[in-house]
């Protein structure tokens, strides 16, 4: 048993802890992450420099790390600081092209940006219901179909697909280009796009790929939830700050035991996010990893909800403003709970596994 | 990163089990599954098991008799005996006052004490709260005059636990009034059977008797049952406190629990089909197993750090808040899941003439109603908060 990260891994966290804190402060990140492209191109080539996407990638696909706790290094890093690059698309992306035997060089250097397209309107998060549909033309074939909040799409150049093909459900890779995308600032900052495919020429990757595409939205669960955890750490450091700082009634308002409770609750929910984040990373790539993952995704959803609106609530009016940035952290908790699967969503995911078991 | 258990310990985690298949007779741990009290004579017989294979003292080092396990042993330990469904050891003896002599006493105290913890000679009953001073503690009033070579002890303690089985009892007592609160307390112990003590029981929420108070008129003890310095005691009350907090989180009962509510959601019927397929009560088993898995690894950070550390930080206060609140709920979903079968009182369930849930389940409600005892003692969740404001938050 040991909870200390290996040295390795210990290095790439300060690494990019450091070069987030003093290249993408947060005023930065606020300009970029609302205007298109909505992330900071050129901020994204010197992460990929400093090895955030080859962490993602086990060797044997050309990168140096692959593993859950690789993952939730890079991702507690850009939670941290509210990092918008889409990091999020190259995980999913990596995961699916490492599963189909694909190159992926291209990828890890950070050269061609990926996006993955799994999410449509009525099937957000269910990957038995995507509508989707491949034909075949000869070798070749065509997608039609709209994928919807596709994180990452608005800057892509390549996006992977999910689609279904003679029943099943089979991944396919589309140029940017070829399709119709519009891309959009989220309500947090960062980018997404809408995705219409009509006919749209699509490569093969994978004819049966529900399993990896499984494996790949319990990796960017285990990102998401390590991110959130960077990011609640902010938060609630941030908060306790405040407390301390802000006078009222004569005396800081961290003296009053109404305060005090709830900043330790937040706290106590927040060891408790990042326990079951550790859990779902040790799980990844194992024979339990999706039903860790869905507890993770539960918890993570419910602390980062309860942690963005007490700081609002104990911060008072300052953190409704723009200017102060835990406003955007707290948009930020609050948002990715819609992302690879919502808090009861997944809880009937756990649920639905204890009535099997 | 590692979560899995070394071969040691995983090879000391069979060693635990086999043991306690072989050793751990089936009335007692029958008698654990109802949910009842247990008997003096149950307790006893279980601590002479564990005390054979010189495990009974799970926190005390080799020296003193016990078996100088690491905390990562001792969680071991506790989880299988929570899987072997056996008894909680009684703290009293040999997970406080233990302790407390080992660092605190002198060579004779130990010499006398230790060994009668041990062998069940002596059974102990804690003496500190009292009527005005819970989570207040430092507010105690119990004084205690030197007369010559004694102490004369007045005053009354409460909340006494398991007191009607004592021998003896250990006392927080004010014996300098001028000083300030925390320092004027000393920590002394005293024979139950002394002329001047008058044990009364107090009959809890749910009909049993677990705990009393104990009333001490010119109570007359020798002045060498003093331990540590006199006006000392708070230092004392302190660090047993807070020396022994592996376990507190509950991690093991719980999962216990957890088996006992999915197990009981099986096979009771609601609409036609067993209550775990009705979303609502599925969804809150769901929460709780989804918090009782983050509460393992919770438990295990914090004894890895321990056990980097050489003692357990105050963030072990997470582990009191969360696990207490864990517990409570799968006792509400264990009282629940019974629905009107949960009604008849204890008493009336053991024959099991009038049982109609499952026969291990009788004691449900009076054990959801036993277990909100939980977030209130051994420093309440409110001043477990307390605890992090200052410690963790720095407020």
């Amino acid at each position: 048993m040991d909870f200390n990260l290996t040295e390795d891994r210990q290095m790439l966290s300060d690494t990019l802890n450091r070069y987030l804190a003093e290249q993408y402060p947060v005023e930065h990140r606020n300009k970029v992450a609302y205007e298109a492209p909505f992330h900071d191109p050129s901020k994204w080539d010197e992460l990929a420099e400093l090895g955030a996407l080859f962490a993602l990638a086990p060797e044997s696909a050309g990168g140096f790390g692959g593993a859950g706790f690789d993952i939730s290094v890079v991702f507690e890093a850009m939670g941290r600081q509210l990092t918008p690059e889409p990091v999020l698309g190259a995980l999913m992306a990596s995961r699916l092209l490492n599963a189909a035997g694909e190159d992926q060089e291209a990828l890890l250097s950070g050269a061609t940006k990926y996006a993955v397209g799994f999410t449509e309107i009525d099937a957000p998060y269910e990957l038995d219901q995507i509508a989707c549909s491949a034909t075949a033309k000869g070798d070749n074939f065509t997608l039609s179909g709209r994928k919807s909040t596709v994180y990452g799409g608005q800057a892509t150049d390549v996006l992977l697909i999910a689609a279904k093909l003679d029943g099943t459900l089979a991944l396919f890779e589309v140029q940017a280009a070829d399709a119709n995308v519009t891309g959009y600032a989220m309500m947090e900052g960062g980018g997404a796009a809408e995705v219409l495919l009509d006919d749209t020429p699509a490569r093969l990757l994978m004819a049966d790929a529900g399993d990896a595409m499984q494996d790949a939205i319990n990796a960017g669960i285990v990102a998401l939830c390590a991110e959130a955890v960077g990011a609640m750490d902010v938060t609630h450091a941030t908060t306790v700050d405040y407390l301390k700082q802000r006078k009222q009634f004569g005396v800081p308002i961290g003296k009053f035991q109404v305060l005090q409770h709830r900043a330790v609750d937040m706290l106590t929910e927040i060891e408790q996010a990042r326990s079951i984040t550790i859990k779902a990373a040790a799980e990844l790539g194992g024979e339990d990893a999706s039903r860790y993952a869905s507890m993770a995704k539960n918890m993570i959803g419910r602390a980062a909800r309860l942690v963005a609106e007490e700081a609002i609530q104990m911060h008072g009016g300052i953190a409704m403003t723009w200017e102060y940035p835990i406003s955007h952290y707290a948009k930020r908790l609050v948002m990715l709970d819609a992302q690879l699967g919502d808090t009861d969503y997944h809880l009937t995911r756990v649920m639905a596994g204890n009535r099997a078991a | 990163m590692d979560l899995s258990f070394s071969a040691e310990d995983i090879a000391f985690r069979d060693e635990v089990r086999s043991y306690l298949a072989e050793n751990l007779p089936a009335h007692i741990s029958d008698a654990v599954r109802s949910g009842g009290e247990l008997t003096k004579e149950i307790m006893e017989e279980y601590h002479a098991i564990l005390n054979a294979k010189g495990w009974l003292a799970t926190t005390w080092p080799k020296e003193f008799g016990g078996p100088g396990w690491t905390p990562v042993q001792r969680h071991i330990f506790e989880e299988e005996c929570c899987r072997a469904y056996a008894p909680r050891i009684v703290p009293f003896g040999l997970s406080m006052l233990g302790p407390v002599l080992q660092k605190f006493g002198t060579k004779e105290q130990q010499d006398h004490y230790l060994p009668r913890i041990l062998d069940g000679t002596d059974w102990w009953c804690q003496g500190y709260s009292e009527p005005g001073a819970g989570s207040d503690l430092a507010s105690l009033k119990t004084r205690a005059v030197r007369d010559g070579d004694q102490w004369v002890i007045n005053g009354q303690k409460t909340w006494t636990t398991l007191g009607q089985h004592a021998d003896w009892i250990f006392c927080l007592c004010r014996t300098d009034p001028d000083a300030k609160q925390q320092s004027g307390i000393s920590f002394i112990l005293v024979d139950m059977k002394t002329p001047g003590i008058e044990l009364r029981p107090i009959k809890l929420i749910e009909g049993g008797h677990e705990v009393n108070e104990v009333f001490f008129t010119d109570v007359r003890v020798p002045y060498e049952n003093l331990v540590g310095e006199e006006n000392r005691g708070w230092t004392i009350a302190k660090y047993l406190l807070t020396h022994e907090r592996t376990g507190i989180a509950g991690v093991g009962f719980s999962m216990q629990a957890l088996e006992e509510v999915k197990a009981l959601a099986a096979k009771v019927q609601r609409n036609g089909r067993p209550l775990i397929e009705d979303p609502l009560f599925a969804a809150r088993v769901a929460q709780a197993e989804i918090d009782l898995e983050a509460m393992k690894i919770t438990n295990l950070r914090m004894l890895f750090k321990a056990q980097q550390q050489g003692a357990p930080g105050p963030e072990t206060s997470i582990l009191k808040i969360k696990g207490t609140v864990i517990n409570q709920e799968l006792k509400d979903l264990a009282r629940r899941a019974l629905g009107p079968a949960a009604a008849p009182f204890p008493g009336y369930v053991n024959d099991g003439n009038l049982m109609f849930g499952p026969a291990d389940t009788a004691n449900n409600a009076a054990r959801y109603f036993n277990n909100r005892k939980t977030s209130i003692f051994g420093g309440s969740n409110e001043i477990q908060r307390n605890i992090l404001t200052k410690t963790m938050l720095e407020l």
